[in-house]
């Protein structure tokens, strides 16, 4: 995993994204304006707890939202070029072939009545215009890679005829079939079990890296952005917290909620007589507020926090959004 | 291949069950709802003649053994004489089924095609307004019920436009011991009016049956996923959407055609088409118990043929449900 | 979702509403005012209600009453024809009696056997399908199979066949008294699956959760918690069961009643109404059919209606 990668040319740019759905006649915001970029072949982490919206900013970036949840301000650029007011034969064609997603259930995400040949197949020729037969192959190269033991006889197989972990590599040689540049995995290996879910996130930074794509991994936890990201942004109630590279976030974290999910995990050296935790609980989408919306939690509050949201505060490479920052600058 | 033989001997088996319970509930009709021998003579005939044809009918010997005479009879056809018109039950119903069962034919393949299509197409495009509006005629469709579009069609086009006729099943053709109206072209007339009768309830129970399972289909993951890998919205709807709608579809479908036998009843009491139909109801009116009792028996193997057609297409169509040994033993690997 | 709340510091009350304000802004009222067709069928369904079960006094005139009319009045177009008469608004059939009050007492008969088949089929559907859950074992699965094969016979066979047997066994003397009842009877039986089914359902997956497992452990017995436990939990799908039970109930009852073997000719529903009309239809009489037939595909129309838009708005998925 190699550290930063700072500067130069970005793969992907988001720039104060907001999104929002409507309930009844009343519109209650999911992403409150996240700003965040990634350069090629690099593998950011998306981390915080569920309903922090980093399931939906997935969705947002590769245009995958449905309604009544919908974008509502801000802008995301692929390789320069705008991608986020795309609609209908230009989206579908930059979906699969410049990004890929991944999600949680690797059951569900398969029809159950095409063998994994024929969805493989088909992702193929959709984009690109090559033969049944040089499609079959290229999708027999791709389910080796991902490891799938005798990959010639499983291609006839349904989705139901394989294991768990079996299936997210399936999904993941779905996603990758026709080499996008982004990947965007959703919680990969949340539906899996522990003994597989390391082995999937090894493989699939193997293949990223074997195949120079960038990854968006969004997860909440924290072991498998330790093992797999180079940067991490922190999610909170619809906000990034803190940003920057895994390993100084995970040794020095700046911000109070990222140090609070730090101090929880369970050390591994001895044994605490209680588990720590955060008290209280991240706020409902959707209720106004006002100052920082960890404020209630925090133990480092301050009178300024009731009242101002703190941007993030920092540099390209590290930042967080605390007025504690401002201390530190 | 031995589980889909198994499958089909256990279903079999299950089937034959059924009929046998069945054929109790048809016999205990027959024997014991009034008096049979009340039912065949009069109320003049003396008490000795009763006695004698009580005792030559068998009907005195024990009733495990009456019920296995019935049953042997029934299997080769024979259910007695109608009380209402001392015809043998078994030549009445032959020349009554083909009636209902072109009927039935006709009706089923218009149900299919217009009904499964129209599904289709009120769930892919559902705001538009022409599938809104196909919505609210099928609300229309489900709350009519079969005897009053019976009426309102033979009110428009028998008597106030005078194009087609309201009764009868015009010239038929003998072909052995079929009669077929589908050679004349009286005939086709005569089926145009009561198929559209008895098709329009299931037409609209399957148009709304197939539009709630490919809206419920078009929420799944692997459809997100499929539009993730940017597949074409033809291949989203037409091959993975639809494919996936048709499977339980299929099965409720079938019985849905089945129930259309039941459903002549009312539309030949309307058209007073010359079939089963006709003939039960007026049994029931009557009560005619061999004729009751030989339909009942007769529906029941007809739903028991299938309930098993249809539970094994499904297992056909369903990859999960074929191979359930061979994929434990392919073992699983993470 | 009760809209926003402020949070942080700062004196703001919150007030929670009371329970009937909370139900008119629950999500269920916040749809139904907000979908035109609920609004317009309920309404619909509830004027045929109340006029059709206030027959005695909105009918302007009562068939059954042998005196009321006679023969010199018969076969009267309705009012917007030539030859008709205000007194008779829809017409008269061929007895002289005025259609509007025959479709309006026929539509009470529809309703009330309506109601008492899905009141029959309710209870004995839950009934069985609380056994089935709780007891489990050969109980459930008896019951279940029964289900099966009674689901896989139509409707209208099993009435036909309930009705049929009830005659056999009844002398005909008593066929007119007995027949509502027998119909009732038929009606309920055949639709008491979804009920039990749906409730079986809801108790396999109540069982499991934990506060009936306390419940037990505090000491209540199996039905106690069936009942103060369970039962509020089915209630949103029952109630749309019932409605579309109701629904086809009605279209049931009026299809036997054409068919000769559903109410008693003494006493008229929609379906009879339609029957006897349409003998008439051929001379020329259109109005003894066309008016009962309109009057009965409105009412079911408006419970179907209704019926859809309560279980679109009952749907937790479709949230």
């Amino acid at each position: 995993m190699s550290g930063e990668t700072g500067g130069g040319h970005k793969l992907l740019e988001v720039l104060d994204l907001k999104v929002a759905v409507d309930v009844r006649d009343q519109q209650f915001s999911i992403i409150k304006g996240v700003s965040l970029s990634i350069a090629p072949g690099e593998t950011l982490g998306v981390v915080g707890e569920s309903g922090a919206g980093k399931s939906v900013f997935g969705s947002a970036v590769a245009g995958l939202l449905e309604q009544p949840i919908r974008k509502t301000a801000g802008e995301v650029y692929l390789h320069g070029n705008r991608i986020d007011t795309l609609a209908g034969e230009e989206l579908r064609r930059l979906r699969g072939a410049s990004i890929g997603m991944v999600f949680q259930d690797p059951l569900t995400s398969l029809d159950p009545l095409f063998t994994i040949g024929d969805q493989l197949i088909e992702t193929i020729r959709t984009h690109k215009s090559v033969s049944h037969a040089e499609a079959h192959a290229h999708a027999l190269k791709l389910l080796k890679e991902t490891g799938i033991p005798a990959a010639e006889r499983r291609m006839n197989d349904y989705p139901h005829q394989f294991s768990g972990g079996m299936r997210q590599r399936v999904v993941l040689a779905l996603a990758l079939c026709v080499d996008p540049q982004l990947v965007i995995a959703d919680e990969p290996t949340t539906a899996l079990d522990v003994s597989v879910q390391a082995q999937i996130i090894r493989l699939l930074g193997r293949l990223c890296r074997d195949h120079g794509t960038s990854v968006i991994l969004i997860t909440h936890d924290m072991g498998v952005i330790a093992e797999a990201c180079d940067n991490v942004a922190v999610m909170y109630a619809g906000c990034v917290v803190e940003y920057g590279p895994t390993r100084e976030i995970i040794r020095n974290p700046r911000h109070p909620y990222t140090r609070g999910l730090m101090a929880s995990i369970p050390p591994l050296d001895k044994r605490p007589d209680r588990l720590q935790q955060i008290d209280g609980a991240m706020p409902q989408v959707g209720l106004d507020l006002i100052g920082c919306a960890f404020r209630p939690r925090c133990p480092s509050a301050m009178a300024r926090c009731a009242s101002e949201v703190p941007q993030l505060i920092g540099d390209e490479r590290r930042s967080s959004a605390c007025w504690l920052e401002e201390d530190n600058l | 291949m031995t589980g889909f033989i198994g499958l089909i001997v256990h279903r079999a088996l299950q089937g034959v069950l059924v009929m046998l319970v069945v054929a109790l509930i048809a016999f205990s009709l027959f024997n014991y709802v009034g008096d049979p021998i009340n039912n065949m003579v009069g109320e003049e005939v003396g008490e000795a003649y009763r006695t004698e044809l009580r005792e030559s009918l068998g009907l005195n010997d024990h009733p495990v053994v009456q019920f296995g005479r019935f049953v042997g009879r029934a299997v080769q056809g024979e259910f007695g004489v109608s009380y209402r018109n001392a015809i043998p039950v078994s030549s009445l119903i032959a020349e009554r089924l083909p009636a209902t069962l072109e009927l039935v034919a006709v009706a089923a393949f218009i149900a299919l095609v217009l009904g499964i299509p129209a599904g289709v197409f009120s769930a892919l495009y559902r705001n538009r307004v022409s599938a809104q509006i196909v919505q609210l005629l099928s609300l229309i469709g489900i709350s009519l019920p079969t005897f009053v579009t019976g009426i309102l069609l033979i009110f428009v086009f028998s008597i106030w436009l005078n194009i087609l006729p309201s009764f009868g099943r015009g010239e038929v053709v003998q072909i052995g011991w079929w009669t077929t109206g589908f050679l004349t072209a009286s005939g086709l007339q005569a089926l145009i009016l009561p198929g559209i009768t008895l098709a329009l309830f299931q037409l609209t129970l399957i148009m709304r049956l197939v539009r709630a399972e490919m809206l419920e289909v078009l929420r799944a993951d692997f459809i997100r996923f499929a539009r993730a890998r940017g597949l074409t919205d033809r291949a989203v709807y037409f091959r993975h959407a639809v494919k996936n709608t048709m499977v339980p579809v299929i099965t409720i479908t079938g019985l849905q055609i089945g129930s259309l036998i039941a459903f002549a009843i009312i539309t030949e009491t309307v058209f007073q088409w010359p079939g089963m139909g006709l003939l039960f109801i007026q049994a029931v009116q009557f009560v005619d118990i061999p004729v009751m009792s030989a339909y009942l028996v007769l529906i029941a193997l007809f739903f028991v043929v299938i309930n098993l057609v249809v539970d094994l297409l499904y297992h056909v169509v369903d990859p999960r449900l074929s191979d359930t040994v061979s994929s434990a033993k392919s073992g699983r690997v993470a | 979702m009760s809209g926003s709340r402020q949070i942080g510091d700062g004196a703001r009350q919150t007030t929670v509403p009371g329970p009937l304000r909370r139900f008119w802004e629950s999500d269920l009222m916040w749809s139904f005012r907000h979908t035109p067709y609920a609004v317009v069928s309920l309404t619909l369904v509830m004027v045929v209600f109340a006029v059709a079960l206030l027959a005695n006094w909105t009918a302007p005139h009562s068939p059954f009453d042998l005196a009321s009319f006679n023969l010199l009045d018969s076969e009267l177009p309705p009012m917007w024809v030539d030859g008709g008469s205000a007194t008779f608004p829809l017409g008269t059939d061929t007895q002289g009696r005025d259609i509007l009050s025959l479709i309006i007492y026929g539509a009470r008969l529809s309703l009330f056997v309506g109601f008492a088949s899905v009141c029959f089929a309710l209870v004995v559907g839950v009934s069985l399908g609380l056994l089935s859950g709780y007891a489990g074992g050969w109980v459930d699965a008896l019951i279940m199979r029964t289900a099966d094969v009674k689901l896989s016979f139509p409707a209208i066979l099993v009435a036909l066949l309930i009705n049929g047997v009830a005659r056999g066994f009844l002398p005909p003397e008593y066929h007119n008294s007995i027949a509502i009842p027998v119909l009732i009877f038929s009606i309920g039986m055949s639709g008491w699956v979804h009920y039990a089914r749906t409730v079986r359902g809801v108790v396999m997956v109540e069982r499991k959760k934990e506060y009936v497992q306390a419940a037990h452990i505090v000491g209540r017995n199996g039905f106690q918690v069936a009942v103060l436990h369970v039962l509020p939990n089915t209630m949103s799908p029952v109630t749309v069961i019932a409605t579309i039970n109701l629904a086809t109930a009605i279209l049931l009852e009026s299809t036997l009643s054409f068919l000769g073997v559903g109410v008693p000719p003494t006493e008229p529903s929609l379906g009879t109404l339609i029957k006897v009309g349409s003998e008439y239809m051929f001379s020329g009489i259109w109005w003894m059919t066309v008016f009962p037939s309109i009057l009965l595909v409105v009412l079911v129309l408006a419970v179907n209606l209704f019926g859809d838009w309560l279980r679109d708005a009952l749907n937790p998925r479709l949230k």
